[in-house]
């Protein structure tokens, strides 16, 4: 094994009981008490509504949590004046109660100590947790100083420590949502339009007559507001046209499926580009009116004729024209719409720079139908002192891909390896909110980084994977728990909403703000915490922004005017976009300056040897990530992921749906676990398809241990972007393990 | 190629499982309700016929199988029920439509009589257990109740033939009523089932009785019987074929799947075949012990309860 | 008055948000559900087709269920709707093998439970739990008996299809195709 000095222990080794138990008293599943309560119709009962908005996802759907206020919640219904939601929540939102109801939670502060020479985990109690962190916190600052210490969030609780961090004075800081995410296109729309796509998307799906998905796997990725808008485009006739080498559920509802070869998109999106410039179906007037390097771009695709992408995407080219003439008749109401998980091969900027030019030729941004003019509004920062300013942070961490936005777990995970002379040693981290076992590519080097790492603290909510390489344990409360930041969503208007505690935190555990602030005052940063509780700071900023805290429990979302004007391009003034020319950048200087093509360009891609297919993942429907494989509302939709397997294929090796197999990729990683089989037309014969977030190791996980295959231990292989530094994933192959490799292995 | 899969909901361990909601109990219930109906129909024709004395196990002596019968089906009954202290609602209503509330009021109303028809022999029959338990010392209203029901036996008789039959008919017409079980649904099980219990009937006599010319004459009647079933079940299956789709489906379960060697093995021929080869035989003269072939139906009778019951349900209309 | 509900199988997206939804709303414990969703792809790889289904009870005109019922616990309440009452049912599972939509299943307190197109809510003037969620807006509810309500006028205009409509129980469950 390995000489690591920080093991991984399984939650379930340790000898939890007391403290767990003696709070365990809310036991809702498989006993009668909880039937006979509850089973009959209660709808009658008096439940208190609660304002909150959901974290199951990052699209924070505001809602109301109907419960007793003490220790049941009944239900969890969308606001219906929340443009996130209408008034609808996704099956994962409308599942949030199981969330709350968990009893695997985490329920106590837990730190890692040894036992008979066994590293495992003890219960603590909050403010020995609290003075153990931060006096840790304290020591690698003096020796090392607060930048060596990162802190790697995503969603709600990343705000908190962010704050804490940035008082403590690092700023080393990156969440999975960039690197892993949405990267690429965020760089690319920066770079073409002068603006991010951002989240919710700008997508206006509801009025468009053309919805053009490139992966984009909307209807099985939930983001809630787009799948309405693209039920809202079913019914007005929209024309879709999805890009997919699976037939996913959006290509099922499609005008046009173009099942493409897989990583060849750029090839079809250049070959589109020229029928448009070819056959003069791009919108001249806007190309221009707001376009820098329309006649490079002639120049770039006019080889690319759909003949040469039909040798290269395998589809026909009458499709490829037949869909580029749908488009332009739909034009300007068109979207090709950017994605959202876009770190597929290490190309992806590039790829994203061909979606947004394909958007300016059919002037598709800042038109209805199109994209719209996004508008927020800013949520005012409760006095606190000036942060001070870290030697370094996350951007000199990522100095080597120059047009990165946001920090790059990825490289701070390289940060934290040992080595000869580096610049920017990471020595701790904090986790907040990310399950990164699950999340980050190539977990030998992740293991690499966990082991070297003097201190990790991870607050969470669930016994995740990460939380069993911590030295301490924090438990939040979950989203229904607590009081939390006032949400601001960028939207078509401006609005806000607020999430306050439907019931009382459950067992031991605590809101992030709450944890944040008590790390906070152990390290001496009063100064950032001039307040009781978060409640206060919540009321403080209702009240600037002219309501308050009575108001917003009884309407939970408030809109505000529109600040930046109108919300399509305003078509007798020239608008500026915010690049460096101010027009809309088919052809980048900033990217030639960087030594980077300045248009898009396709580049083949490796192909899988034989007896290999490609590991496509994508989305369940059911499912976020990780962190509902446990939920039990959501395992009884789906309890595992499968495997889709063509029947070509299965026929080959003499597979039949629902038999176990394992996976061996191509750096022979087996897969820890089995995946059921299942043999579907839905999959192209080259590749298999899983959906991402199953395979819990830990079997303090009662309903998810074992089940089903983690597709990130098969991605060992990242095909970096050289631009950006996202960590392009769809490059592994696995063949298919039909005995069970761990037969003759002691458990 | 074709896929149908449950997306979510129903693909969970506690919903399909839970559609098979009728287990051995029931198949259990149908047999022994058969048995009885069987057992009384007899006793109750050869009284009328006044061959008390010619075949005194048939009216007399196997008068004590039915009320045990029926008591143990009506507890497999309830036992299957999942709503147990709510049982008493099947006594607050009579459903016309419903197979399994003419169950409910004709078990009420044969159960009794079943115990009636045997206490009425009680002391004929079994003297020796009487001047043990002296009931009829302790309890002097006894006597007045035998009396009465000596002199009405003839009116028990001729409502016990109706009742009988309703009951053994009812043990098919519960399963096939339901149209959603394409096996279950056809005309022919309510007579196959009611021949089947009248055979069982037979061959519980024949079991238990010591006169040669009783059990060579249910022997006969077992032998026609028999062949009455085969030729029923023939029908049976010739009707799934003709039939739709669903039907043909749920017909392979007996045909060719995985109840065949249950139906066709045990059933069709250890159950019917060859005890009625075997008391054909007896019938010529050969020496065959007669305990082979009445067990032999009688394991066969219930067989086929536990086939039909478990294989309909797993036959449907969809998914 | 007659109550139906017509799902348009071209906008389901068979999230399952109907069955999570049911289940909060209306206490189904934890494995089990009163309804739930089907896929069915026909077709060869690139020429696929695509059906996502959210499947319950019909609430049917010629209901088996209700017929069978010796207690009278299944019956017929104003608008169609089939129900349940838990106390008057013996849990006897005549119902449940009656049902050609497997739409029955059997509480783990005892009594057979199924959809009852959310009847306390139509009371209370509120769509079912199931339609008032779905994202995709594919469900609709209404009265048949109207004309000019939502459900009447899809039907009207569009193509549909019931399930198992040769089982004889006339469905009132639409699927627009
Ligand atoms: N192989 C593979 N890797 C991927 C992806 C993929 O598709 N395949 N997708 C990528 C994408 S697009 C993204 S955005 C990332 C997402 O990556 P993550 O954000 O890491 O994803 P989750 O699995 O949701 O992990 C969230 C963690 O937060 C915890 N959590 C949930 N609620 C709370 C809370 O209220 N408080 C606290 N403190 N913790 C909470 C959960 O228990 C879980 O451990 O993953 C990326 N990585
Ligand atoms: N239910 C649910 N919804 C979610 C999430 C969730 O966890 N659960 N996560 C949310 C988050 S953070 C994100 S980032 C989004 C991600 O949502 P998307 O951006 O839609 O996700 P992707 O993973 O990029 O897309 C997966 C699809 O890409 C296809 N694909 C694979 N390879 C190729 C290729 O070479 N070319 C093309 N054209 N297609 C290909 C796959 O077959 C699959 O259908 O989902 C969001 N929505
Ligand atoms: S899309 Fe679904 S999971 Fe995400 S925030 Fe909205 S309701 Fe919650
Ligand atoms: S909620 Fe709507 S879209 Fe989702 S599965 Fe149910 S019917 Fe289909
Ligand atoms: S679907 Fe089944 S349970 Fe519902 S009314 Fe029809 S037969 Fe009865
Ligand atoms: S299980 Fe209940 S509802 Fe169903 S038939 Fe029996 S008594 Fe009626
Ligand atoms: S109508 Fe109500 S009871 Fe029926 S499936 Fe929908 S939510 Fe469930
Ligand atoms: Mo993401």
């Amino acid at each position: 094994m390995t000489t690591s000095r920080r093991k991984f222990i399984k939650i379930s080794a340790l000898g939890v009981g007391g403290l767990a138990t003696a709070s365990a008293a809310y036991n809702m599943f498989g006993t009668t008490s909880f039937l006979n309560t509850f089973s009959a119709p209660n709808n009658s009962k008096a439940l208190k509504r609660t304002a909150t908005y959901c974290e199951v996802c990052f699209w924070k759907c505001a809602a109301w949590a109907y419960s007793d206020g003490e220790g049941h919640i009944q239900k969890i219904i969308g606001n219906d004046d929340d443009p996130h939601c209408n008034g609808r929540l996704c099956p994962r939102g409308t599942g949030g109660v199981g969330m709350y109801n968990d009893e695997d939670r985490l329920k106590t502060p837990l730190i890692r100590t040894t036992i008979n020479g066994e590293q495992t985990f003890r219960e603590a109690s909050w403010d020995e947790a609290l003075n153990v962190v931060a006096s840790k916190l304290k020591t690698i600052k003096d020796n090392h100083g607060a930048e060596s210490i990162a802190l790697l969030k995503h969603g709600c609780p990343g705000w908190h420590f962010e704050h804490l961090f940035r008082a403590f004075g690092s700023d080393t800081t990156a969440e999975p949502a960039f690197a892993q995410c949405r990267g690429p296109r965020e760089t690319a729309f920066a770079l073409t339009f002068g603006s991010w796509v951002g989240s919710p998307e700008p997508t206006d799906i509801r009025d468009t007559k053309c919805l053009v998905l490139i992966g984009s796997h909307i209807g099985e990725n939930m983001h809630n507001s787009q799948v309405q808008e693209m039920s809202d485009a079913i019914d007005n006739g929209a024309t879709i046209i999805t890009v997919d080498p699976r037939f996913s559920t959006a290509a099922s509802k499609s005008q046009h499926w173009l099942a493409i070869k897989p990583a060849t998109d750029i090839a079809l999106l250049l070959s589109w580009m020229h029928v448009l410039i070819e056959e003069e179906l791009y919108d001249k007037a806007y190309v221009e009116k707001y376009v820098y390097g329309f006649d490079e771009l002639k120049a770039h695709v006019r080889e690319f004729t759909p003949e040469w992408a039909y040798g290269i995407t395998t589809i026909k080219p009458e499709e490829i024209r037949k869909t580029a003439r749908a488009m332009a008749h739909a034009a300007p109401a068109v979207i090709v719409h950017p994605g959202r998980h876009v770190v597929w091969y290490g190309d992806d900027t590039q790829r994203e720079r061909a979606i947004a030019i394909l958007n300016g030729l059919l002037g598709s941004w800042g038109r209805r139908g199109g994209f719209y003019l996004k508008d927020s509004i800013a949520i005012p920062d409760f006095p606190h002192p000036e942060y001070p300013k870290p030697k370094w942070d996350w951007r000199d961490i990522g100095e080597n891909y120059p047009l990165a936005q946001m920090g790059l777990t990825n490289e701070i995970i390289k940060a934290s390896i040992p080595s000869e002379n580096a610049k920017y040693p990471v020595k701790a981290w904090m986790v907040a909110g990310t399950n990164l076992i699950k999340s980050i590519p190539d977990t030998i080097q992740l293991q690499k980084a966990l082991e070297a790492l003097e201190f990790l603290v991870v607050v969470d909510t669930m016994p995740m994977d990460i939380t069993g390489y911590a030295d301490v344990i924090l438990p939040e409360c979950t989203y229904l728990e607590r009081t939390d930041i006032v949400r601001s969503a960028t939207n078509r208007e401006p609005s806000i909403a607020v999430r306050f505690a439907a019931v009382p935190p459950k067992y031991q555990t605590k809101p992030g703000a709450w944890i944040a602030k008590e790390i906070g005052m152990r390290l001496g940063l009063e100064a950032y915490y001039q307040y009781d509780d978060f409640d206060e700071v919540v009321n403080w900023q209702l009240k600037e922004m002219g309501t308050s805290r009575e108001e917003m429990e009884k309407i939970g979302v408030k809109k505000y005017p529109r600040q930046s004007g109108s919300l399509y391009l305003n078509e007798d003034e020239v608008h500026h976009f915010g690049t460096a020319s101010g027009k809309i950048e088919f052809y980048s200087h900033e990217l030639k300056d960087l030594g980077f093509d300045p248009m898009p360009k396709y580049t083949p891609h490796p192909e899988p040897p034989q007896g290999f297919y490609r590991l496509n993942y994508g989305r369940s429907p059911m499912h976020t990530f990780s962190r509902t494989s446990n939920n039990p509302n959501l395992t009884d939709l789906k309890k595992e992921n499968d495997l889709w397997v063509n029947p070509k294929v299965a026929r080959i090796i003499g597979l039949k749906t629902g038999q176990r197999v394992w996976l061996k990729n191509q750096d022979d990683i087996i897969s820890t676990f089995s995946i059921k089989v299942r043999v579907t037309e839905r999959v192209r014969w080259d590749s298999v398809y899983m959906v991402h977030g199953f395979g819990n190791d830990n079997k303090k996980l009662t309903r998810s241990y074992g089940k089903g295959i983690d597709d990130t231990q098969m991605i060992s292989r990242v095909f970096t972007d050289p631009i950006m530094g996202g960590t392009g994933m769809r490059g592994n192959y696995v063949s298919i393990v039909t005995e069970n490799p761990h037969k003759n292995e002691a458990i | 190629m074709q896929e149908e899969l449950f997306t979510s909901g129903r693909n969970i361990p506690n919903i399909d499982p839970s559609l098979q909601i009728w287990h051995w109990p029931i198949s259990l219930y149908l047999f022994l309700g058969g048995l009885a109906a069987g057992i009384l129909f007899f006793a109750a024709l050869f009284y009328i016929l006044n061959k008390e004395k010619t075949y005194p196990t048939a009216v007399k002596i196997i008068s004590v199988v039915p009320p045990i019968a029926l008591s143990l089906g009506l507890l497999a009954l309830v036992y299957d029920l999942n709503h147990k202290l709510y049982t008493w609602q099947l006594y607050t209503t009579f459903r016309i439509e419903s197979p399994m509330s003419w169950g409910a009021w004709v078990l009420l109303i044969v159960t009794p009589l079943s115990f009636i028809w045997t206490f009425s022999y009680y002391r004929e029959v079994y003297p020796g257990l009487e001047s043990k338990l002296k009931l009829f010392q302790k309890f002097k209203f006894l006597n007045t109740f035998e009396h009465f029901i000596i002199k009405n036996r003839r009116h028990i008789a001729y409502a016990l033939i109706p009742l009988a039959l309703i009951l053994g008919v009812y043990t098919g017409i519960l399963l096939s009523a339901f149209n959603a079980r394409p096996l279950w649904n056809n005309a022919i099980l309510g007579p196959l089932f009611l021949t089947s219990g009248l055979s069982t009937g037979a061959a519980a006599i024949i079991l238990l009785s010591k006169n040669t010319a009783e059990r060579h004459l249910f022997g006969k009647i077992d032998l026609a019987l028999i062949v009455i079933e085969l030729a029923l079940i023939a029908h049976m299956l010739m009707g799934y074929y003709a039939g739709s789709q669903v039907q043909l489906e749920a017909m392979q379960l007996l045909v060719g799947g995985d109840f065949t060697v249950m139906f066709f093995g045990f059933v069709v021929i250890l159950g019917l075949i060859v005890p009625a080869v075997l008391e054909l035989m007896e019938l010529k003269g050969y020496k065959v012990p007669v305990i082979v072939p009445a067990m032999l139906v009688l394991i066969g009778g219930l067989i086929f309860r536990f086939v039909m019951v478990e294989a309909g349900q797993l036959t449907r209309f969809l998914y | 008055m007659r109550y139906a509900m017509v799902i348009d199988t071209l906008k389901c997206v068979g999230c399952s948000d109907c069955v999570v939804a049911c289940q909060t709303e209306n206490n189904v414990p934890i494995g089990y559900c009163r309804d739930w969703i089907t896929e069915t792809v026909d077709g060869t790889y690139p020429n696929i087709v695509l059906e996502l289904k959210s499947e319950r009870c019909n609430h049917c005109d010629n209901a088996p269920c209700v017929r069978c019922c010796p207690t009278g616990a299944s019956h017929i309440v104003e608008g169609g709707i089939v129900l349940v009452t838990a106390n008057e049912c013996i849990g006897c599972g005549a119902c449940i093998e009656s049902c050609p939509y497997d739409a029955r299943y059997q509480h783990p307190d005892g009594y057979v439970d199924k959809c009852t197109f959310c009847h306390h809510r139509l009371q209370k003037g509120q769509l079912p739990a199931c339609v008032s969620v779905c994202p995709t807006k594919c469900m609709y509810f209404g009265d048949l008996d109207n004309p000019n309500s939502e459900v009447s006028q899809l039907l009207k205009n569009r193509k549909h299809k019931t399930l198992a409509p040769e089982a004889g129980t006339n469905p009132h469950v639409f699927y627009l195709i």
